[in-house]
């Protein structure tokens, strides 16, 4: 080992590099959330003039996009009600899909176990962008393009695998001697999976309800493809149709843009722990 | 606190299971079997309706030489296919090696470093679009940030979005600046899964940073590292949002990748065989990744 001296310098600079180092990551990392904040409270006026910041910031922006005064935002509070009934009746069907299956998968041990985590996992990983042409055809020839049904179902067959797969991880340390001293008592499976089953996963079912929430609120292509008509429309595909215009308000752009990120990056604040806890032991969530 | 309640009722249970033995396991195997179908059968409804029947139907396009024909015969096919290699291979492969670098800055535990992992955070916990989008417009040659950066240093002004290949750069800068994050964590978890012993061992035979590296962490993180250079190439592979929201294939349909172009030719162009043959000539690529990612993580 070398002295306590020699290593003074050398320590000093591996302190400085990685200053610098974090210094560097900490902008890399914020000046795009910097910038659309700065854009979301630039007036019109100095929209096409760049700055660094804004000089006279406004709330012109959202404003607009609260009384809904502008085409773009024309149905601002609707579209953010379909995004939040999207969201909400995936959560739903994905924490019903999710808890039956963990269930079948986690506590009964039959034999179709392993065909169906390995389906799970093809599921999950397969990218849904691959799917989406069969996937709108079989919506139009059953009539529910343009519905909130066809973008439910779309997010609950995506959002399900690793909903199970971290309910599943989570049933697997649940002793099996709970079921077995419940249906001594005679319990069926269908009692231990609700008397017992979920009230010991709820935990769980909050975090993966949530996550299953804000896989919807993100989603872009599918609600793109199945939700046509304006009045449908969710606040991803309303952000799109900026894009289609010469002259975008991208100021007005990036106030919805700022307002649809806030509820998200709470949640990934929240529990962030249980979105990268199921990954190591198997599943993965992300790009 | 949940881990502890489950574990004190796993004591109790023990306690009663003990003496009347496996009672619930007692119920023959046929009644098993038909409750864990029972019980699964949204799920494989859902997999059979939406997984295997879209799979199936592109499939049998696959047989249809003619479809072949007009796609490869389409330089924008062609192209296509070259820019989705490109993307997948450098934006992912850049991405996860800094991420293995990065989780080693982080793993040291001061408060500067637990600030940055918290804020670090950021762009993987926002939405794709409010990220692409802010970005589009920061390189925007006119209105741009980007632009402003460029001429207060000295130099002129960029037409980034213009050309395919700067196009296609600030596609893999973005990706990497959106997803980055998540991976770091995923090895920073790796790293702290590595047990302090070997390290120690290590220490005694008088090894510094880079041998402790390329001795003890990079043999213990290789699986893992291996597996998700597997999944996020897959999970890329399909991307269709980024470069519809950032290039939408511009200039002139030279960005597109695998996913935008199948998007044009369905529904610009209306011709649901070729859309459908996109995806039909990446799949044997893409199933045989997803088997052996299969394997490895079952």
């Amino acid at each position: 080992m070398k002295t306590a001296t020699a290593d003074r310098p050398r320590r000093l600079l591996i302190e400085v590099v990685r200053g610098v180092l974090l210094a560097l990551i900490t902008v890399w990392t914020l000046f795009p959330i910097y910038y659309m904040l700065v854009l979301s409270f630039t007036p019109t006026a100095e929209l096409f003039r760049p700055e660094y910041w804004v000089k006279n910031p406004t709330l012109e922006s959202y404003r607009f996009i609260a009384l809904q005064g502008s085409v773009f935002v024309k149905f601002f509070w609707r579209w953010m009600a379909n995004s939040v009934l999207v969201a909400a009746l995936t959560m739903l069907a994905v924490l019903v899909v999710a808890s039956l299956g963990s269930f079948a998968l986690g506590r009964i041990r039959f034999g179709g176990a392993r065909f169906i985590s390995g389906m799970t996992l093809f599921t999950y990983i397969i990218p849904a962008s691959f799917l989406s042409i069969p996937f709108f055809k079989i919506m139009g020839d059953y009539d529910l393009l343009d519905t909130y049904w066809a973008l439910i179902l779309a997010m609950t067959t995506f959002a399900s695998p690793y909903a199970l797969w971290v309910l599943w991880d989570y049933a697997k340390t649940i002793p099996p001697e709970i079921d077995e001293s419940a249906a001594i008592d005679g319990a069926g499976y269908f009692t231990i999976f609700w008397r017992i089953y979920l009230p010991l996963v709820l935990p769980t079912l909050i975090a993966i309800g949530t996550y299953a929430f804000f896989f919807a609120w993100n989603e872009y292509l599918y609600a793109v493809l199945f939700l046509q008509s304006e009045q449908m429309f969710t606040l991803p595909i309303s952000m799109g149709t900026f894009l289609t215009g010469d002259e975008a308000p991208w100021n007005l752009l990036m106030a919805v843009s700022t307002i649809y990120a806030i509820p998200p990056v709470i949640f990934y604040y929240v529990f962030r722990r249980y979105l990268t806890h199921g990954l190591v032991s198997g599943a993965v969530q992300g790009t | 606190m949940a881990n502890a309640v489950a574990r004190g009722r796993g004591f109790n249970g023990r306690l009663l299971g003990r003496s009347l033995s496996t009672a619930a396991g007692a119920l023959n195997p046929t009644a098993r079997n038909l409750y864990g179908y029972l019980f699964s059968l949204p799920l494989i409804v859902l997999f059979l309706a939406f997984v295997v029947y879209p799979l199936y139907f592109e499939a049998t396009q696959a047989f249809d030489r003619y479809t072949y024909e007009v796609l490869f015969s389409d330089p924008i096919y062609v192209q296509t296919v070259v820019n989705t290699i490109v993307y997948v291979g450098i934006a992912v492969n850049t991405k996860l090696f800094l991420a293995l670098l990065l989780s080693g800055v982080l793993q040291a535990d001061t408060r500067g470093v637990r600030f940055l992992s918290a804020i670090f955070l950021l762009p993987w916990a926002i939405p794709v679009l409010p990220g692409i989008l802010s970005i589009r417009w920061m390189l925007s040659s006119q209105w741009g940030i980007m632009n402003l950066i460029m001429e207060d240093l000295g130099f002129g002004s960029v037409h980034w979005l213009a050309s395919r290949w700067m196009a296609i750069g600030a596609l893999i800068v973005f990706h990497i600046w959106k997803y980055l994050p998540f991976w770091t964590v995923i090895f920073l978890a790796g790293r702290r899964g590595i047990p302090r012993e070997l390290y120690e061992a290590t220490a005694i035979d008088g090894a510094g940073g880079l041998q402790n590296f390329r001795y003890v962490t990079f043999p213990m993180l290789k699986g893992l590292y291996l597996i998700c250079t597997l999944l996020s190439m897959v999970f890329t592979l399909g991307d269709f949002t980024n470069v519809w929201l950032l290039t939408g294939g511009a200039p002139g349909d030279s960005t597109h990748v695998l996913a935008t172009l199948a998007y044009r030719y369905t529904f610009l162009m209306g011709k649901i065989d070729w859309g459908v043959g996109v995806f039909a000539t990446a799949l044997p690529v893409t199933l045989l990744f997803i088997f052996i990612l299969i394997k490895k993580i079952k």
